[in-house]
């Protein structure tokens, strides 16, 4: 006798099998959109953009040059004064932030209990919730006249400012990730520690720190690209000139700011429209690298 | 006679509102290996675990009554509670070696406790090669001491658990179901270890196994209830038990 396939055989085919079927497509639908999403909004960047490399792009310039001049009758496009821009702030985002939310994690994962711990990682979560432009409006005229006036500088609208908020901003993110990798470390290596003698402090740092590396790098790394991508916060804050920081206390420009001032102005297709989306291209590739990595790193997790 | 290693005195335990532990009083021997049986919930992992106090890491657990490990009160305000954790060792249930290298585990505590001064390699070296000798796991792991603890055997974690204790020179080892984890094999290396370690460590075993409390002890405690019901050379207990309820646990007639 050959062996009959299991498949639905003794199902009756009513209400519930139908929602059944119903359900499943709906999620399998729900599921692919964001992969289509994220093809459509790269084959769109890419399509707009990719004109500009081809027809017009000198790499040279485009990596090389400091001058952002599309509307001068001899148009440039240098974007270098615009990376050394973004990359200026978000280094010192990052180095604000890191200390932060790492020591924030470390204490609400570690030394805090019951109710203060509940009460701050509420508090972590409505700080993530805070409007990007109303951190940029922290900027403008809460940090600016408190950098011109500790610092004696003539503009408060700098790297330093755009670094500060942005390290803020990105902060409450890298808490809750850290706190999460360091929930994620086994109670019972804590317990061996505690057992074998170790204080607190000791068992956190020899232990569990250690122990949560991996999920800590990808916090920070998943930060860098929240503070990579910001750009309202990063407008108000950073001066918008285009420069080349020497110090902190030097205005500059940043990608993500050059885009939202200048693609409404310019005609969609033209050469200007072209290069911002290049620009795009651009941030679209650093943060999904960054990303991947965060990724890669927190896979790497079980096999050490 | 031989001397009391730990004593504990109307020893009661509350986990909130819920008392687990009933006025015990015992008196454990030094350099011998007392088992602790009972049923399920019947306090004797609690009485282990006060005994290095790791109980306190639950916040809502209080106690009153005194537990004494060699003369001192170590409910007493004035104990340090990593000096205790030198001299009290402890072996848990499932095997918990730190995820970091074999080298490290065993000098983990030696570290902790030498408060800030180092030690050179070499003596580093001694230790780690005494400890795993006496744990019979040297020959095994001498070529691949950086190797993360965690990817041993569970024999060989829980034997590593043990190993990591001696550096500290306690005087009670305290075991919570050591080998319950293991398969048999496993189980009855770990249990010879045990043996061997008898004498020179006062070792306190909670099992769930009864024939492993007749087997590899020399005195027994059964417990019932948060009381301390008996407490008898094994040899007596198993067979001739003072209590009516500790012959018909031992029997299996319920558990």
């Amino acid at each position: 006798m050959t062996p009959k396939p299991l498949k639905n055989t003794s199902d009756t085919l009513d209400f519930a099998w139908y929602l059944d079927k119903a359900v499943e497509k709906l999620v399998f639908l729900g599921g692919i959109s964001g992969i289509i999403f994220i093809v459509g909004i790269f084959i769109f960047v890419f399509k707009e953009g990719l004109g500009f490399i081809i027809a017009n792009m000198d790499i040279a310039e485009f990596f090389g040059n400091p001058a952002w001049r599309p509307t001068s009758d001899e148009p440039t496009y240098g974007a270098l004064a615009l990376i050394a821009g973004t990359a200026s702030v978000t280094g010192l985002a990052v180095l604000t932030a890191v200390p932060f939310s790492i020591g924030s994690a470390i204490y609400i994962s570690e030394f805090s209990t019951g109710r203060t711990q509940e009460f701050l990682k509420i508090l972590i979560e409505l700080l993530a919730a805070i409007p990007s432009v109303v951190w940029g409006f922290i900027g403008l005229s809460i940090m600016n006249p408190l950098i011109i006036d500790l610092f004696n500088v003539p503009i408060g609208l700098n790297v330093l400012n755009a670094g500060v908020i942005l390290g803020l901003m990105a902060a409450p993110i890298m808490t809750t990730i850290a706190e999460d990798a360091l929930k994620a470390v086994p109670d019972q290596y804590r317990e061996a520690a505690e057992a074998l003698g170790a204080t607190k402090w000791q068992v956190t740092f020899n232990v569990v720190l250690p122990a949560a590396k991996k999920g800590l790098m990808s916090a920070v790394l998943l930060g860098v690209g929240r503070g990579f991508g910001e750009t309202m916060a990063v407008l108000m804050a950073s001066g918008h000139s285009i420069h080349l920081p020497t110090s902190p206390f030097d205005s500059v420009r940043a990608l993500t700011a050059t885009i939202a001032a200048e693609l409404g102005e310019t005609a969609i297709g033209s050469e200007h429209y072209r290069a911002l989306f290049t620009l795009g291209i651009l941030l679209f590739i650093v943060t999904f690298f960054i990303n991947l990595t965060a990724d890669i790193i927190v896979r790497g997790k079980g096999d050490r | 006679m031989k001397d009391i290693a730990v004593q504990t005195k109307n020893f009661n335990l509350w986990y909130g509102d819920f008392q687990a532990l009933f006025d015990i009083n015992l008196s454990i021997k030094q350099g011998l290996i007392t088992s602790m049986i009972g049923p399920s919930g019947c306090g004797k992992s609690t009485l282990l675990r006060s005994m290095n106090r790791i109980i306190d890491r639950l916040d809502y657990v209080r106690t009153t009554g005194e537990i004494h490990i060699l003369q001192h009160d170590i409910f007493d305000p004035k104990v340090e509670l990593v000096q205790l954790r030198k001299q009290v060792g402890m072996v848990f249930q499932r095997p918990n070696p730190l995820p970091l290298s074999i080298r490290e585990n065993i000098l983990f505590g030696h570290r902790i406790h030498a408060g800030g001064k180092k030690s050179t390699k070499n003596e580093e070296d001694e230790i780690v090669e005494k400890s795993l000798k006496t744990v019979l796991l040297w020959e095994k792991t001498k070529d691949r001491l950086g190797n993360s603890a965690t990817n041993l055997s569970l024999e060989e974690q829980q034997k590593l658990c043990i190993a990591r204790l001696l550096p500290l020179k306690p005087t009670v080892l305290l075991m919570d179901e050591p080998c319950s984890a293991l398969d048999p094999k496993g189980t009855e290396a770990v249990e010879e270890l045990i043996w061997t370690l008898r004498g020179e460590y006062t070792i306190i075993m909670v099992t769930h196994n009864m024939a492993q409390a007749r087997r590899a002890s020399d005195e027994c405690i059964f417990m019932l209830m948060g009381e301390l019901m008996e407490h008898s050379p094994t040899t007596d207990m198993f067979v001739t038990p003072k209590h009516e309820k500790t012959a018909a646990y031992i029997e299996g007639r319920y558990g």
